[in-house]
């Protein structure tokens, strides 16, 4: 399978559990996991060559020129994250399926779930760096919605928000360092960059890469100073708890330590930052964990100690440190996942995770009591389970390793973090399991269906196989995934005996210490409790809260709501920015010859200034302000023909008609007068800025059009290919439907939005509110017609409707070769129909009207698209068009074209949106009590004159 | 002609930015068709002005003129009627709601009640 369709897997599956979620919980969770079992098997066909050694590669060019591509590419270590993120995201989804109740919406649920496993996966397989980037923001978002999936709980929002704004961040940081990199590199694929060690750390811009690139990965894993989101994140439901925590989200972080470990670790800033940083998180998570009283808040802290340790393992920097790392990445996914489930379980049964509520659970639930218990020993690092081996292994090589000068200090550090990690693992298991069973849970609790604990069991059994004949299940896993970190072959060889070695003692000491400190938990509690400490959350949230303070208070200070105002500052710096940009340059005059000015145009010009001016003296009138209106695009339309331009004359005078017929209905309902309110000043301020703005726009258009272009235009290739490229004399048209079809393609579709637009605004109007009650109320402001339906105008208008038709037909065909096309013929078509609206009344005409205006934009973006398609039967690329000439007698021979198809999809948008636009203003014209003839026209010989009231 | 089409534009310019400087709601879309006029004549005169030389492939045409401006400003101008058309409809669902037209938040609304309509 495809590398990219085991990234794009998920996705898909994202769509599914929101369809199915119909078909029922089971249906939804089902498919859910299908598509991820489906890429998780696409996964497992890759193993033997991964396990062979080789790199597997899938790449698609997307912005080559700004280094952007989708390549994937699969080693070991992407294997395993893989593996993990995709096996782990099964037993969660089966988990999942169980544990929400009935009042959670699981389609959402999964469609998060399975969002955010795509963008792990999307990290893990990445070979470009920016490509990477955005996957890494994606799981940022994901997240973010997975841990504030319960909506109604206040902590679970600002759970997800402080997760977002902490790993966001990071993020932010990660970007700037992927971006120096990549420069150094002279590449984005991270298969090159990885070849590039010794240019990469020998550049002035090593350390700030490094220093952008590790706040990426320690605020999304959770590693000190950044490591407070995590606990607050446990708001989540605890199937995204064991999701996030164990397998995925935060080991992004740690992936991308490994991933760059070949070109970033080595060095001493490399050894000193990320060594000390997991240090620190390890032992401070491993302290706090003891204290917590709550199942999932002990768990979080113990996972950031558990990062903290494979982050310093990645530190220190040596091959065998590397290997223990990996192999604690797979010991800790397994039983902490295990763990987080458990303590789902516990919740689910007994109503409450509080350990002080808890204990004595043992005999009350013994399957969950064993999973937990097997899983809490590999935790606390006992033998034979996984835990100790890779405990064990990291003991070792701290034993060997001089950090800040001392060769003891690291060692002891981390058997204390080994320490306190015994203590709250034992504490798990005594605290809620052991001692007398109570009487007083919220809930009296028992073992939960199969369907539900079947995934963390599972993962319990991992736990002893691996610990039992660690070679047998993971040595090759460990070995190839640590060959992928380190980029060279490492022989691994796990086994519990060591002999006599420092570790052995440590990790005795460990574990006695351990319980000692779980024997005086009580009085370390109290004296915990009564220690101050720094309260993460508060700090936070007086970090932010200022933030937020500041930029509502600019933003408010910005957007008041004075649309006037943002107008005026926006033309004004527009024009500042013409000025600085004219100012700054010397200029010449323009070489090219003006064109005769015949007197029709001079006259044309007289009429165009006369009512442009008029409108600056008139414009409180409406109505005439609209007549100005009509003859300022009358005259445009006017000039363009004159100026050689015949399809714009046409569609300029059609649409002016359109326009001009929207805003008289508008204007129906709006004042017809502009009042005064604006003071003189005011008005001369106004006037000052047009003023300068139109000299502005006028000077540029002078200026370009007296000069000659610069360089050769496209326009010679467009004249020249027309006819035998796009089989039409009509230029203007074959750019429409053809050279620059994917252009129109959209424009239609920009169009049929609009109409859509003003169907829902009309929708929201008419319902129930203020504008409803308006519209009910609504007195007519104006005198009625006495006759509303002329005779005459119905007799007329129903005559040329037929004519009109064969006139817009007749442009639809000639448009291209002559002027016209479906734009044109769309216009006058759809005035034609107005106008059986405007005459014979909007109830007569709508009830012969038998298609929907929504149907009829619907078509023309369909057709216009699947005739896109059509091209790619004969194998070329997306609306590439063809031609052909038949004779059909006795008819002479004529041309047919798939462009003609594509313009046919344009005709029926354009009439399906203006009529939309114009039926949705009738609708409110009905709402507000507009009587309706029933018959044709009011005066029908022979009818009872009736009129009837409608809507 | 350069000088009669470019003071055109730049008239027009002036009485669109003058219109939507305005603190009503038709106004303001007035302006919006006028500067609209204005920028289709700038980008249609983008091409150089030619009289009688219409970019339609015929055996005997003396020349053409560039049929890449009028093709964008064909597009243009159809864009331009659903953008007016939205706004139209805003306009007119602002005014029935809140009964006056203005566009400005700040100000406050006329007297409560249903709208005067010749007012």
């Amino acid at each position: 399978m495809s590398l990219a369709l085991i990234a794009a897997l998920p996705f898909l599956g994202a769509l599914l559990p929101g369809l199915m979620i119909r078909a029922g919980r089971t249906a939804c969770a089902t498919a859910a996991g299908s598509a991820t079992a489906l890429a998780l098997i696409g996964l497992l066909l890759h193993a033997p060559a991964v396990f062979r050694g080789e790199v597997i590669q899938a790449r698609f060019d997307w912005l080559p020129a700004l280094g952007l591509n989708a390549t994937f590419f699969l080693d070991g270590l992407g294997f395993l994250f893989a593996g993990l993120i995709l096996g782990i995201g099964l037993l969660i989804i089966l988990y999942a399926r169980f544990y929400l109740s009935k009042s959670d919406p699981m389609g959402q649920f999964y469609s998060y779930l399975m969002l955010f496993q795509g963008a792990m996966v999307g990290i893990v397989l990445s070979d470009n760096i920016l490509l990477l980037l955005i996957f890494w923001e994606l799981t940022s978002l994901s997240s973010f919605l997975l841990i504030g999936y319960w909506k109604h709980l206040p902590e679970g929002r600002q759970g997800a928000r402080m997760a977002l704004a902490v790993t966001g961040s990071g993020g932010l940081a990660m970007i700037a360092g992927m971006l120096i990199l990549g420069q150094i590199a002279g590449s984005y694929d991270l298969s090159v960059i990885l070849t590039q060690k010794e240019a990469i750390q020998a550049s002035e811009w090593y350390l700030p890469a490094l220093i952008l690139i590790l706040l990426g990965c320690f605020t999304k894993s959770a590693q000190f100073p950044f490591h407070f989101w995590l606990p607050h994140a446990m708001a989540a439901p605890t199937p995204v708890s064991a999701y996030l925590h164990s397998a995925t989200m935060v080991k992004a972080g740690l992936f991308l330590m490994a991933r760059m470990w070949p070109v970033l670790a080595g060095t001493e800033a490399w050894f000193l930052i990320v060594s000390t940083a997991g240090l620190i998180t390890m032992v401070i998570g491993a302290k706090i964990a003891i204290f917590k009283d709550d199942l999932k808040a002990l768990l979080a802290f113990s996972t950031v100690s558990h990062l903290g340790l494979i982050t310093m393992l990645l530190g220190l920097g040596t091959t065998d440190a590397a290997v223990v790392a990996v192999f604690h990445i797979i010991n800790h996914a397994t039983f902490k996942a295990a763990l987080f489930m458990s303590a789902g379980i516990v919740d689910h049964e007994a109503h409450t995770r509080d350990i002080k509520r808890l204990g004595g659970l043992r005999k009350l639930m013994p399957v969950t009591f064993v999973i937990v218990t097997v899983a809490s020993l590999s935790m606390a690092g006992i033998p034979p389970l996984n835990g100790f081996l890779s405990k064990e292994m990291m003991l070792e090589e701290a034993a060997h390793t001089v950090w800040w000068g001392s060769p003891w200090l690291l060692a002891a550090l981390a058997t204390i973090g080994a320490m306190f990690s015994v203590a709250y693992s034992f504490r798990l298991i005594a605290h809620v399991f052991l001692g007398p069973e109570r009487h007083d849970y919220p809930h009296h609790p028992h073992d939960p269906g199969f369907g539900m604990w079947a995934a963390p069991a599972f993962l319990a059994v991992l736990v002893v196989l691996i610990g039992v004949m660690p070679m047998t299940m993971v040595g090759d896993l460990v070995s190839v995934v640590a060959g992928a970190v380190t980029g060279e072959a490492v022989p691994v060889k796990i086994y519990h005996w060591h002999g006599f070695v420092p570790a052995l003692f440590l990790s005795i000491f460990a574990v006695g210490a351990g319980l000692v400190i779980l024997g005086l938990h009580a009085p370390l509690a109290r004296l915990w409790d009564t220690t101050p400490r720094p309260e993460a959350k508060r700090i936070f949230d007086a970090l932010v809260e200022p933030l937020a303070d500041a930029s509502r208070a600019v933003t408010d200070a910005l957007h008041d709501g004075a649309v006037t105002k943002y107008f005026a500052i926006a033309t004004v710096a527009i024009i500042a920015a013409g000025a600085f940009a004219f100012w700054g340059a010397p200029h010449l005059p323009g070489a090219r010859a003006a064109t005769p000015v015949a007197p029709v145009a001079l006259a044309g010009w007289v009429l165009l200034v006369g009512a442009t001016l008029a409108l600056f003296v008139f414009h409180r009138n409406r109505l005439l302000t609209l007549v100005l209106v009509g003859i300022a695009g009358l005259m445009v339309s006017v000039a363009f023909a004159y100026l050689s331009a015949p399809d714009l004359a046409l569609t300029q005078v059609s649409v002016e008609v359109a326009t001009i017929i929207l805003l008289l209905l508008a204007l129906n309902f709006l004042p017809k007068h502009t009042p005064v309110e604006s003071t003189g000043g005011r008005r001369l301020r106004d006037g000052a800025v047009a003023a300068v703005a139109g000299l502005g726009a006028g000077g540029l258009a002078y200026a370009l059009m007296m000069r000659d272009l610069s360089f050769p235009t496209i326009a010679a290739y467009h004249l020249e290919n027309s006819k035998p490229g796009g089989g039409g004399t009509n230029v203007v048209n074959v750019i429409l439907v053809d050279f620059r079809g994917y252009d129109t393609f959209g424009e239609i579709i920009v169009l049929g939005i609009a109409g859509l637009v003003i169907f829902a605004l009309t929708e929201a109007l008419l319902r129930v509110g203020p504008a409803n009650d308006r519209l009910l109320a609504w007195a007519p402001d104006q005198r009625r017609a006495g006759a509303r339906h002329p005779l005459m105008l119905v007799v007329a208008t129903r005559l040329m409707l037929p004519v009109a038709l064969v006139v817009g037909t007749y442009i639809f065909l000639r448009g291209h070769n002559e002027p016209g096309g479906g734009f044109i013929a769309g216009l006058i078509v759809a005035i034609a129909l107005v106008i059986q609206y405007m005459a014979s009344g909007f109830a007569w005409t709508q009830a012969r009207q038998r298609i929907d205006y929504h149907a009829v934009i619907g078509a023309g973006v369909l057709i216009a698209g699947l005739t896109g398609i059509g091209a790619w039967f004969s194998g070329t690329p997306f609306l590439t068009s063809a031609y052909g000439y038949f004779t059909i007698p006795p008819l002479e021979e004529f041309e047919l074209a798939t462009a003609l198809l594509f313009d046919i999809g344009v005709f029926l948008t354009v009439v399906g949106a203006v009529m939309l636009a114009l039926a949705s203003l009738s609708r409110i014209a009905i709402r507000a009590g507009e009587t309706v003839n029933v018959a044709p026209y009011d005066i029908e010989p022979g009818a009872p004159a009736a009129t009837g009231r409608e809507g | 002609m350069e000088a009669l089409v470019a003071s055109a534009i730049g008239l027009m310019t002036a009485s669109g930015i003058y219109l939507i400087l305005r603190k009503r709601t038709f106004p303001v879309i007035v302006g919006l068709a006028m500067l609209t006029y204005a920028v289709n004549v700038f980008l249609f005169a983008s091409g150089r002005l030619a009289l009688n030389l219409p970019p339609v492939i015929l055996p005997e045409a003396a020349g053409y003129t560039d049929p890449l401006p009028q093709a964008l400003v064909l597009t243009a101008i159809v864009i331009s009627f659903g953008m007016t058309a939205v706004i139209v409809m805003m306009a007119l669902g602002a005014f029935l709601e809140r009964g006056d037209d203005r566009i400005d938040m700040g100000d406050p609304p006329e007297a409560p009640g249903r709208p005067e309509g010749g007012a």
